[in-house]
């Protein structure tokens, strides 16, 4: 069970406890929407047949790029209250990688805001995969992280908005 | 002066740990520490214009400016989520 809104474990995520978390140490009847993603490891990846995925963090600067996101979602969106959890370490096809979830009172917000964080964790958040297929092994390499980069975040905004 | 090198993913598989305790020149920077992370381990120097770095676990640039005793992390590209 997280006890922070923005975290990083080793256990496996649980979904409900995080969107509890979200929706806790807030008045009552304040949120009429808790939208949520949950990013799951797929079996299947540039035609290879993926066995595990092995995730790993620089901890206290993830926690960071989530407090920058978390503080970018404020600006689009002030209503919403925002928990972020990723896992690190070895995980299995169909485990969760990542659970986001986002409280507003009306749903719109919350569902933007759920996009736009998982759009910004991959440009952003000091965090990286190595893939285990069949027959070999590799790191996948995305965005290079600069949470200063304007286009990446208005790429991210429009795919929020689209 | 004494810095601390923490590499990540790909590099510090091709630095072969994942910290390194270097001393650098004074009025060095990140790009400093960079080259001297390169000149030791070449393979990593292509790795240069994808790169981030980070200063005592926040975001920094190349040109940034670093102190006896930081940490300075080189942070290839990213892929969480």
């Amino acid at each position: 069970m997280p006890t922070t809104l923005l975290s990083i474990t080793d256990d496996p995520i649980d979904m409900a406890s995080v969107v509890r978390l979200v929706e806790a140490g807030e008045p009552a009847g304040r949120f009429g929407a808790v939208t949520s993603f949950l990013g799951i490891v797929r079996g299947e990846n540039l035609g290879r047949r993926v066995v595990e995925l092995e995730y790993e963090a620089y901890e206290p600067l993830a926690i960071k790029a989530f407090e920058i996101i978390s503080a970018e979602v404020a600006g689009h969106w002030p209503t919403i209250r925002l928990a972020v959890q990723h896992r690190i370490g070895r995980l299995l096809i169909g485990e969760a990688s990542i659970v986001i979830a986002a409280a507003s009172p009306h749903r719109a917000e919350a569902f933007q805001a759920c996009r736009y964080v998982i759009e910004r964790v991959k440009q952003i958040a000091p965090i990286w995969k190595r893939e285990v297929f069949e027959g070999g092994e590799a790191w996948v390499e995305g965005a290079t992280a600069d949470p200063t980069d304007a286009a990446a975040r208005e790429a991210a905004y429009g795919r929020a908005c689209g | 002066m004494r810095i601390t090198i923490l590499v990540f993913a790909r590099l510090r598989d091709l630095a072969g740990s994942p910290r390194l305790v270097r001393a650098v020149p004074e009025g060095a920077t990140v790009d400093t520490v960079w080259q001297a992370l390169a000149a030791e381990f070449p393979a990593v120097a292509p790795y240069r214009g994808s790169v981030s770095a980070a200063v005592n676990a926040d975001y920094a640039r190349f040109t940034t400016p670093v102190a006896d005793g930081n940490e300075v992390a080189f942070l290839p590209p990213v892929s969480g989520g």
